[in-house]
Parts: structure tokens; sequence; C-alpha cells
């Protein structure tokens, strides 16, 4: 690996909850192999907020709004494989509860009905992200190369899938891997 | 919907309890006869209907959520449900739904206030040959136009009753353009009976064996191996059941028999009982075809009184057998033999694992043979006509004649019955199809045909079909009927293995994304990769073939999607900007970061 360029890795959570993230860093000491083999590029630990060119980008999390749609642009522009982390970003997963629900209905809800702190009013800021009508999955907005399931995956689970793919290898997960009950 | 609503539920139900008894395995038919009677099931019969069966309203809720033509809402008083088959499609069935509803002020899918009446679709109703086509309250009305749904509004509005509607609405033609051994050559009810008695149960079996007499349902087994099997099983009772829940698109041939050859489809049956040992029969008819009933009965009436259905058949002592018809309620899975038994039992209609067969575990776990309305029809005309006779037609493989049910872009839809072997070329040219495109051969689980194909023949070792015939002209718009078999698979997936039931979705998700323009080439790999899952992880029959049309449009029919594709990679199936447009107006934006390109 020493002579080797490093593999750079990118992740980002977009309506998610951060969970998956959480996950891969309970492969605790095996962080320091990681770190052997990788290169880190926009990822919440390096706290760099736009993604350059990279080999693997991780997106956690469903579409929920406009500024995700920009960010998961960005990592397919950039990612050479992309992967869809845990339940949201496969299938929208909670944050999706609220497709049932009307757009109208969830802003009066939250904003008109118990008023916030500047009296009751829909905040209309451009710096806001702009909510879509539901939260869609990762893989209707762009291509996906690689779904990993799990509500987080577990650690061993994103050790092996990082690592297969890391070291050339088609990942391949066992079924004690993917079975949660 | 609330008990007291139906403070004489308990009477009103009462005359159908009598009739159906009390076993748990009629729940199917009493569902069925208080939809009839109410327009939908309120949620006080279930309780009802539960007690009086002793088993969970669960179940009850189970079985009568399952079925399309049981409703749990209200639907109105009259409910009109138009054919989506891709043949009524193409004529129009479509423009004359929404004619309809602009005419009476409803919306597809809603009853109206006055809950008078509901407008909605329904898969195929078999009658693709004298189409468009719906159903009123279950009853068929066939050729629509503007004008038979101006008549039809008026007759609603008046509240007529279904049974004093002009006949001329209900008018179901045979149309039989080309009758062969099995529909042509007069028969006599009985003959195959006495013929049968005479040589002796074995000697029959060995004249079916002798015939190479294949089931005609798609699947092609040996009907003498399957008689022959379920007579070696033991069990307290023998079962044989006439599947006749011809479910598949484009299919209309039982109808024909069943409508004018009732009597050799039963001969069929009573013969099939003889050599396997059975007592009871069942005639399962798909709900579609419930304006046979009545005909049928009589048809079961008149052979009872002619010894041909009771006890002891043409004087032979101990030859009991009679026929019971059960009513199926809208469910294309139960076509599938164990979906069937399963129905036949009051159930949802949910394939069972195999093994063990239905020859060994059936009916009520008894040895049971479940044959297609066409193979007892040959059966009969085997048993009275012996087995050389009819080995001597059609291919090596293939023995004797097959009803096609032709229709779509041709000039004579009907039935068609060929020796098999006939090529494809020669039955376009005989039903008059004008530059012909394509085939769909069996429906949607069949196979789709190209015009280079067209030298190929109807035959087992070749071109096996259950009898659907569906004839596209060049600038036919074979996307649409892809979209249509991919909505027609999602819905009626039973929804109990995940690859099909999920899959399904997923094939008519991507479908539609590629019609509506958002196709790129990620999505026909996707389509593939899917594809191959159904195939092979499903449980039954269904998921097996649910990607046929789909998979052989992109084999063979490039022409037909390549323009609709994007020259990108991947884009996404909605619209991004749009699927903003309701955050914008809620927040009043319409600032840079409010849009997306």
């Amino acid at each position: 690996m020493n002579e080797q360029r490093k593999i750079r890795l990118a992740t980002c959570s977009l309506a998610g909850c951060f969970g998956c993230h959480m996950s891969l860093l309970d492969i605790d000491e095996k962080l320091f192999d990681l770190l052997a083999m990788v290169e880190f590029d926009r990822t919440p630990f390096t706290d760099i907020k736009h993604c350059g060119p990279c080999d693997i980008g991780i997106v956690e999390g469903g579409v929920s709004n406009a500024e995700n749609v920009h960010v998961l642009k960005e990592f397919r522009k950039n990612c050479k494989v992309l992967v869809a982390i845990g339940a949201c970003a496969i299938t929208g997963g909670v944050p999706a509860l609220r497709n049932n629900i009307d757009l109208w209905d969830c802003f009066q809800e939250v904003y008109l009905y118990e008023g916030g702190l500047e009296g009751n009013q829909i905040p209309n800021d451009p710096e806001l992200p702009l909510p879509f009508d539901k939260v869609y999955p990762v893989y209707e907005v762009v291509k996906v190369d690689y779904f990993l399931p799990g509500c987080p995956p577990s650690a061993d689970t994103i050790w092996k899938f990082l690592t297969d793919l890391i070291e050339g290898r088609e990942p391949k997960l066992d079924s004690a891997m993917l079975r949660y009950d | 919907m609330q008990p007291h609503e139906f403070p004489q539920i308990e009477q009103q139900l009462a005359s159908v309890f009598e009739r159906h008894g009390c076993e748990a395995n009629k729940l199917l038919q009493i569902l069925r006869e208080v939809q009839e009677i109410f327009h939908f099931i309120p949620a006080a019969a279930i309780t009802c209907i539960a007690a009086h069966l002793d088993v969970p309203r669960t179940r009850v809720e189970g079985v009568a959520g399952f079925y399309s033509f049981l409703s749990l809402k209200s639907a109105g008083e009259y409910r009109m449900l138009f054919s989506d088959n891709i043949t009524d499609q193409m004529q129009g069935n479509p423009e004359l739904m929404r004619y309809f509803c602009h005419k009476l002020w409803l919306e597809p899918g809603k009853v109206s206030e006055d809950n008078l009446l509901s407008v909605d679709s329904t898969s195929c109703t078999g009658m693709c040959d004298q189409g468009p086509a719906a159903l009123v309250n279950g009853w068929p009305l066939t050729n629509l136009d503007h004008a038979r749904l101006d008549l039809i509004a008026e007759l609603i509005r008046v509240r007529k009753p279904v049974c004093d509607w002009p006949s001329l609405l209900f008018e179901v033609k045979d149309n039989i353009r080309r009758a062969g051994t099995l529909l042509g050559e007069p028969f006599i009810p009985g003959a195959a009976l006495r013929a049968t008695l005479e040589r002796g149960s074995a000697a029959t079996l060995a004249e079916m064996e002798a015939s190479g007499l294949r089931g005609r349902g798609g699947a092609g087994f040996s009907v003498a191996r399957k008689w022959s099997m379920c007579r070696a099983s033991a069990g307290e009772q023998h079962y044989i059941v006439c599947n006749a829940d011809e479910g598949e698109p484009g299919t209309f041939k039982d109808r024909v028999l069943l409508h004018s050859y009732a009597d050799l489809v039963c001969e069929g049956m009573t013969v099939g009982a003889r050599i396997i040992g059975a007592s009871k029969g069942f005639l399962y008819l798909r709900g579609e075809y419930r304006y046979l009933l009545h005909q049928l009965e009589q048809v079961l009436a008149q052979r009872r009184a002619a010894g041909l259905l009771g006890r002891n058949i043409l004087g032979e002592s101990g030859f009991d057998f009679d026929i019971e018809i059960h009513l199926g309620a809208g469910a294309y899975i139960c076509g599938e033999e164990s979906a069937l038994i399963e129905s036949l039992e009051g159930k949802r209609g949910r394939p069972r694992k195999r093994p063990p067969f239905p020859v060994t575990h059936g009916y009520l776990d008894q040895p049971t043979v479940v044959d297609n309305v066409e193979t007892l029809a040959c059966a009969a005309r085997i048993a009275a006509q012996g087995g050389a006779w009819f080995a001597a037609i059609g291919t090596a493989q293939s023995s004797g004649s097959k009803i096609l049910s032709i229709a779509g872009d041709c000039a004579r839809p009907g039935i068609y019955e060929y020796p098999f072997g006939i090529t494809l070329q020669e039955i376009l040219d005989d039903c008059g199809a004008e530059d012909p495109y394509a085939v769909q051969v069996s429906g949607p689980s069949g196979i789709l045909v190209s015009a280079q194909e067209f030298n190929r023949c109807i035959a087992f070792e070749d071109l096996p079909t259950a009898g659907a015939f569906t004839v596209f002209r060049r600038g036919r718009d074979l996307l649409q009927l892809v979209q249509n078999c991919a909505h027609f698979f999602a819905h009626e997936s039973c929804g109990f293995c995940t690859p099909c039931r999920v899959g399904t979705q997923l094939q008519k998700k991507i479908v539609d994304k590629i019609a509506n323009d958002h196709g790129t080439a990620s999505d026909l790999e996707e389509l593939k990769q899917l594809g191959h899952i159904m195939q092979t992880m499903s449980h039954c029959g269904l998921g097996h073939t649910a990607a046929n049309p789909v998979l052989d449009l992109l084999q063979k029919f490039p022409d037909a999607y390549q323009h609709k594709l994007k020259k990108l990679a991947f884009e996404p199936a909605f619209d991004l900007d749009g699927a903003l447009e309701t955050a914008r107006n809620i927040t009043g934006r319409d600032d840079a970061w409010a849009h997306l390109p």
C-alpha cells in the first residue's frame, strides 16, 4: 500500500440520524487499519465542506430537501463508486413516515399550531433547505452502485464491506451479516 | 360501518348460511353472496360470519380483503369495472371510462356521493374478441361504445336493477371461427362414460397414455401420469377439479367451452373421477364468468336426470360422482393449482409449497387432480374415440389440437382450433392480421414473438401456450403492452414472497419511468437483474413469469423503447423541481435555493 495512492473516501448523511456513521465508528481499533488504507475527503470527521474526486462515496439518509440533492449530486459526480448505507438511504426509512402526511399539514403542525420563538409564522429564509413533497430513497435521484442494508448495518458488516471494496473484491456479505432479528 | 346500521343482518344472512352450512371451507362462497346482497361486505357481516363458521374474525376479513371482487367498503349500488386488458385498451376502453366518469361526475375508484355507483378498472374479463368490455355488478358488458354507455348511465340514473337491463348489453358471442376435432365433431352425452365402463378404468388410463394428452393450461404435464399418480395415492377421498379460472389476459377459450361444450367438460371430469376413484368434483369458475353459473347448473341437473351424474352412474353400482361449482372472486393467482385448492377451501389464494403435490395432498389434504377445462374436454373425446385416434393428430410431442383465443389487430378475432404444429404465419393469415409486427403467445406470462419468428409453431416443443394469441400490427406501441403487463403482475401478485411482491412493484415503477421518458441505460440493466431475481427466487409461476414481457421486449424489440431513453447514465423518475412546488407555495419562496435544475 505504502507506495500506492491511498483510496479516497467521502461520507455524508442526508435525511438520516448519523446512526450509520456511529456504526462505522464502532469498528473501534480497526479505524487505525482503515486510516492506513484510506484518506478521508468530505466527511463529518474532517469537516471538509465539499467533496472532491473520490474512489468511494458513502451516503446515509434519504432525500428530503433541495440541499440533499445538491450534496447527493456532488457525491455522484465525484465518486467512482456510490454506496447507499442504511434503511433511510435505501428506502427513505423513518423520515419517509411523513410521506403519508400532507406537507401543508406538517408545516401547520410544526410552525402554526405550536408557536415558535418568533411567533406563529412559516419560515421562509433562503438559507433553509426547502423540503420536497415527500422523502425519496437515494436510488430514485442518482444511480447507486451498492446498497448496504441495516438500521444501522453492524460495524462488522461495514468493515467487511469496506475491506472487500478497498481490496478490489466484489463485496460479499454472508446471511448472518444481513440478519436483524 | 357500525353493526347498528344493519340490525337485521343475522336474519338477512340466515338463508345464505342455510345454503352453505357451517364448514369453514364455504367461507369464500358465503362472502360472494354477501357481496351480492349488500354490494360490499359490511363489518357486521364479518362478525356474523366468523361466529357462524366458528373461525377468527381476522380469517374472514383476511379472505374478504384478498379477492378483487369483494370490497370491505361500500362501492355503491352499481359497480362498473372496465376491463384493462391490452386489447380492451387498444379498443378504446381508457377513453370510454373517462367519458363515462365525466358524464356521471365521477372519479375512478371513488363512490358517488349518493352512494349510487363507483367506476374502476379490472384485469382482463375474457371478452377480448368482443371488447371493449366491462363488468357491472359482476355481469359482463360487451362491445361498449358511447351510445351504450349513455344507455347504461340512464339505466343507473333511474336505478333499474341490472337483471332488468336490455339483454343486448350482455350478449356474449362464441365467435368460433375454426373448429377441429374437439369443437367440430358431434358428441353424445354419455358416450365417453359408456366406453370407459365397457373398457374398464385401467384400460381407459392406458388409452390416455397412448393418446399422449398433455395439460392444456400451459405447463403440459402428462394427463395419464397425473391421473395414475392420483389413482395410486392413498386417501380417504379423491377429488377431481376443473380449473376454469381462466385469468391469463387474452384467454377466452374456456368461456366458450363452458358455454357451448359444458357436457363434454363434465363428461371428461366424470371419466377422470372414475379412473382416480373420486366421488366428488369441483368446477372452479372464475368470478368474471359468474354469468355462466345458472346455465352450468342446468347442465349438471340434466346430467343428473340422465343418470350421468349422481349415484350409480349409468346403472354401474357404486359409481357415484357429482360436481359442485365453486365461484372465484377476481384473483389471477387462483389459476395456479395449489392456490386454486386453497381458494376452494375458502382461504386466501396463496400458492402452497410443492412438494407435496396435489395428486397426493390436494383439497383437504386428499389426493386431487386439477385439470384445465380444455384438457378435460380432450379426455372425454379420448375416452370415447380412443388414444390412437388422438395421437395421430398434431406433432410427436404435442398430440391433438389446441384451441386459441385470438384477439388484437386482426379482422376476425375469436376461437380457432388447430392441430399442434401450426405456424404463427398460417394462423395470422387465417385471422386476417394486417401487417402483423408482434404476437403475444399465451398472454403476459407467455412469450412475445417478433415478425422474424412467425415461422415458429404452436407446440410444447416450440411455443407452448395456454391459448391466448394477441396480435399487434406495425405501429403499435409495444412499450404500452409491456407497461400493461407490468401493472397487471404488480396488481395480481399475492404478496406472499418478497421477490415477487417487491419485484413486480419495482418492475412496474421502472417500466413507467421509461414510458414517461425518464429512462436511461442503467434502468434497462436494473430490469434485467430484477427479472433474473424474480425468475429464480419467486415462490410460484406468477413470479417466475412476471418478467417475461419486459425481458422479451428488451431482447427483441429495441425500437420500441430506445427512442424513449435519455442519453445519460441515469435520470430520476420524477421531476425534482416539481417536487419542491408544494413547499414553495407554502413558504412563498422563489429564491435560487428554492429551485433545482
